[in-house]
Order: structure tokens, then C-alpha cells, then sequence
């Protein structure tokens, strides 16, 4: 098995659990930290697209690692914008569970700072 | 089995057993710990992919600033969560979600064993038009040059990321500053780490955007580099985070994007298209991208783990 079938495995089995924390962890920032697993699966699948498509002397393509690059850029805005959604909702109720069975739990007053 | 391959399958082994960790540990402050460590590791694995741009971004980015964000934020929450410990999903749900987790590895790694040898490929594209640009790394070429409406997009979503950390602020704190990342005394070997390491780490940030033109590096990795830089001095509580209606800061946040789209508008006039480089002048409008590219990473990345502000604005 060559290293980058083998990269390219550990990225699914990431998927995988990050999948699975995503769903099991009741915190919020459990689920982000999942969902970044899962991320960083994914662009290790990229990855080996990327050394599959090593041609003209260049021992990969660029084009996938260079999206990569900036998918992880785009995953570290996405996540600094989950962890403001929940600090605010900590602030508001004191809550930090994703608590659907309990909305008596939410903020009933829009906007209103404390 | 060469020792390559056993390191190989070690490191491959490492990695996983790490991400397990970050899920099942106990403890949020443990789990981010791991998270760090899995993304130190993970940079290995991409370097043995021969992807080493993307392995600096890693560590930078995706292990180093996403756990600072992860730490402070886990710090801001305790005490929430205890509460939440007795919030155990019942195992009938944890068994099917280990089934579907499972399902869907095993279709992914399905895919990859499939995956043609040699597969399709863009390398000799990029071979052949790569002296055009005057550059000598074909991912930096990738990202400024073929693919810069991406780029481009990319830093505006990063404004756009800021917008909304700072519009969930109360109305109260509106135009003050983010709270402090650090503690009120910071201790001694803070400070020295602060003062011997962030001169040193803004060479290297310098260097690695300077090289990155032919090298591995870049503006997004020397942009996330000179971001940490600035994170620890205020983690030691040398400066503090800025105010958002501060007028430099909004600039250098805009800046990237701003002259971003200044470049390929003045592609469009003196070339044709939009952002089309004139002959000759490739590298160095490049190189001017990316130093604004460099400003607002390096700005962005600090505002957005600071947060929204929680401190009313004093005049």
C-alpha cells in the first residue's frame, strides 16, 4: 500500500469519527471539533487526488492543494463564527446544550443584552 | 516492510488514535489538547502526501490558531460543562451513529481504493504556463494566479466571518473592545516566552511569505504565523485586542480583498479580462497582492479568536 493510500484511508476512518462525535456529543463545541475532524478527512482525500495527479515533473497537482489551503482557511472562519453563536447563547441563558426538547431554555427576548 | 513504511503505518496509527481521543475524552479542555496534537501530526502526514504548503497551513491554521479559538472559548465556558456530563445520549442512538459513521468511512475508503492510478491531472497545465507567472511554486501560481477569484472570494469570506462574530455583541458593548485573551497577572514565563519568540516568529513569518514565490509558504501561512505572533502578545497581556471601530484595524481587515479586486480591475483595463496579469508584471503584482493578503490574514485570524466585544466603548 503505497503512503498516500494509506493517508488517503486514515482520511475516511476521520470522517467517520468525526461523523460520529458530530452527532453523539450533546456539547456544542464537541460538535466543532468533530465537524473540523470530519474537515480535515475530507481534504486528506484531497490530498490523494493531489498525489494521484503527480505529472510533468511536479510530484502532485496543484490545483487540489492549493483548495485545500483554502478550504482550511474557510473552516477556521466558519468555526470562529459557530464559537461566537455559542458563547452568545451561553451569555443569554446560561445554557450550553443544544437542548431541543426543552425551547423554554432559549432567549424569548430578541437582542436584549444583559 | 522498510522502516519508511512501519513509520508510515505508525504515524497513520498515531493520527487516528489522537482523533479518537479528541472525541472521547472527558474533559472539553483534554479534547482540544488532542485536537493540537492531531493537527502537529496530521502536518507529517501531508508532508509525506508532498504536500508541504499545505502542511504549514495545517499546523498554522487548522492545529494551532483553531485551538487557541478552541481554548480560550472552552475557558469562557467553564463551569457549563458539568451540567451537560449527565446529558448522555442513550445508547440505541450512539450504536446507530457509530453504524452510520461506519457506513459512511467505509464508503469513502471504497472510493479511494477505486481511484484511477495515474488520475486526472492539471500538473502539466501548470508545468507549461508556470514561467509565465515568474513564479516558481506552482501552488502559490495555483492560488494568485489561475485560481484568484477563489483567493480572492476566500478573503472576503473572512470579512464576512468577522462581520458576524462581532454582530452577535450586545448592543451595550457595540464599538468597545473584545475581552482580554489573556489572565490580569501574566507570570514570568509567559512574558519571556512573548519576548524572545515573537521577534524570532516574525522573521520566520517574513521569510516564509518572502520564499513562498518559489518555495513552500506563502501569505497564508506567513499571515496565520505573524497572527499567532500577535495572539501571544496579547495572551500576555503586552497589548490588547483593539476596538472594533478602530479605523486602522477596519482597513487592514479590508485590505486583502480591497486590493484584491483593484488588481483585476486593472487587469480588465490593461489586459482585457479581468484579473489577466500583463505580460512581464506577473510576479510583482503578485507579490503586491499578496502582502495585503499577508496584512489581512495576520489581522483577521487574532479579531476573529478575540471574539465580539464585551467591553463598552470609551470615547
Amino acid at each position: 500500500m503505497t503512503p498516500s493510500t494509506l493517508a488517503g484511508l486514515v482520511g475516511a476512518a476521520l470522517v467517520g469519527l468525526g461523523l460520529y462525535g458530530l452527532i453523539v456529543n450533546p456539547q456544542p463545541l464537541r460538535k466543532i471539533l468533530a465537524f473540523n475532524l470530519i474537515g480535515s478527512g475530507v481534504f486528506l482525500v484531497f490530498g490523494i487526488v493531489a498525489r494521484k495527479g503527480a505529472a510533468a515533473g511536479f510530484p502532485f497537482d496543484p490545483v487540489p492543494q492549493a483548495m485545500v489551503i483554502t478550504g482550511i482557511v474557510v473552516a477556521f472562519a466558519a468555526s470562529a463564527l459557530a464559537v461566537a453563536l455559542i458563547l452568545r447563547l451561553h451569555e443569554e441563558t446560561g445554557q450550553v446544550l443544544l437542548d431541543e426538547e426543552n425551547p423554554a431554555s432559549l432567549p424569548t427576548q430578541e437582542g436584549a443584552g444583559k | 516492510m522498510s522502516v519508511l513504511q512501519i513509520l508510515d503505518v505508525g504515524l497513520a496509527l498515531l493520527v487516528l488514535a489522537v482523533a479518537v481521543w479528541t472525541i472521547a475524552a472527558r474533559e472539553i479542555f483534554g479534547a482540544v489538547v488532542g485536537y493540537v496534537a492531531y493537527g502537529l501530526l496530521l502536518s507529517l502526514v501531508w508532508i509525506r502526501l508532498f504536500a508541504p504548503d499545505v502542511a504549514l497551513t495545517e499546523a498554522a491554521i487548522g492545529s494551532g490558531v483553531t485551538g487557541v479559538l478552541l481554548v480560550t472559548s472552552g475557558a469562557r465556558l467553564k463551569g457549563a460543562g458539568k451540567a451537560s456530563a449527565a446529558a448522555k445520549p442513550s445508547l440505541s442512538l450512539r450504536l446507530s451513529a457509530a453504524a452510520l459513521s461506519l457506513l459512511a468511512a467505509a464508503a469513502l475508503a471504497g472510493v479511494i481504493l477505486a481511484l484511477p492510478d495515474p488520475g486526472p491531472t492539471l500538473a502539466p497545465e501548470a508545468r507549461q504556463h508556470l514561467a509565465a507567472t515568474g513564479l516558481g511554486n506552482p501552488v502559490t501560481a495555483v492560488l494568485i494566479a489561475w485560481r484568484s477569484f477563489d483567493t480572492m472570494l476566500e478573503k472576503i469570506v473572512l470579512a464576512l466571518a468577522v462581520v458576524g462574530v462581532w454582530s452577535v455583541a450586545s448592543d451595550l458593548y457595540w464599538g468597545g473592545a473584545p475581552a482580554p485573551l489573556g489572565r490580569a497577572n501574566p507570570q514570568g514565563a509567559l512574558l519571556l516566552l512573548e519576548q524572545t519568540l515573537v521577534p524570532l516568529g516574525i522573521l520566520v513569518g517574513v521569510h516564509i511569505f518572502w520564499v513562498g514565490a518559489d518555495a513552500p509558504g506563502g501569505a497564508f501561512q506567513a499571515g496565520a504565523i505573524l497572527a499567532a505572533m500577535w495572539m501571544i502578545v496579547m495572551i500576555a497581556r503586552v497589548s490588547e485586542p483593539p476596538p472594533v471601530n478602530s479605523r486602522w484595524l477596519r482597513l487592514a481587515l479590508v485590505a486583502g480583498p480591497a486590493v484584491f479586486i483593484v488588481a483585476g480591475l486593472a487587469g480588465l483595463g490593461m489586459a482585457g479580462y479581468f484579473f489577466a496579469y500583463p505580460d512581464g508584471f506577473a510576479k510583482p503584482i503578485i507579490l503586491f497582492i499578496e502582502a495585503f493578503m499577508l496584512l489581512t490574514i495576520a489581522a483577521t485570524l487574532p479579531v476573529l479568536v478575540a471574539g465580539p466585544p464585551r467591553r463598552s466603548f470609551r470615547p
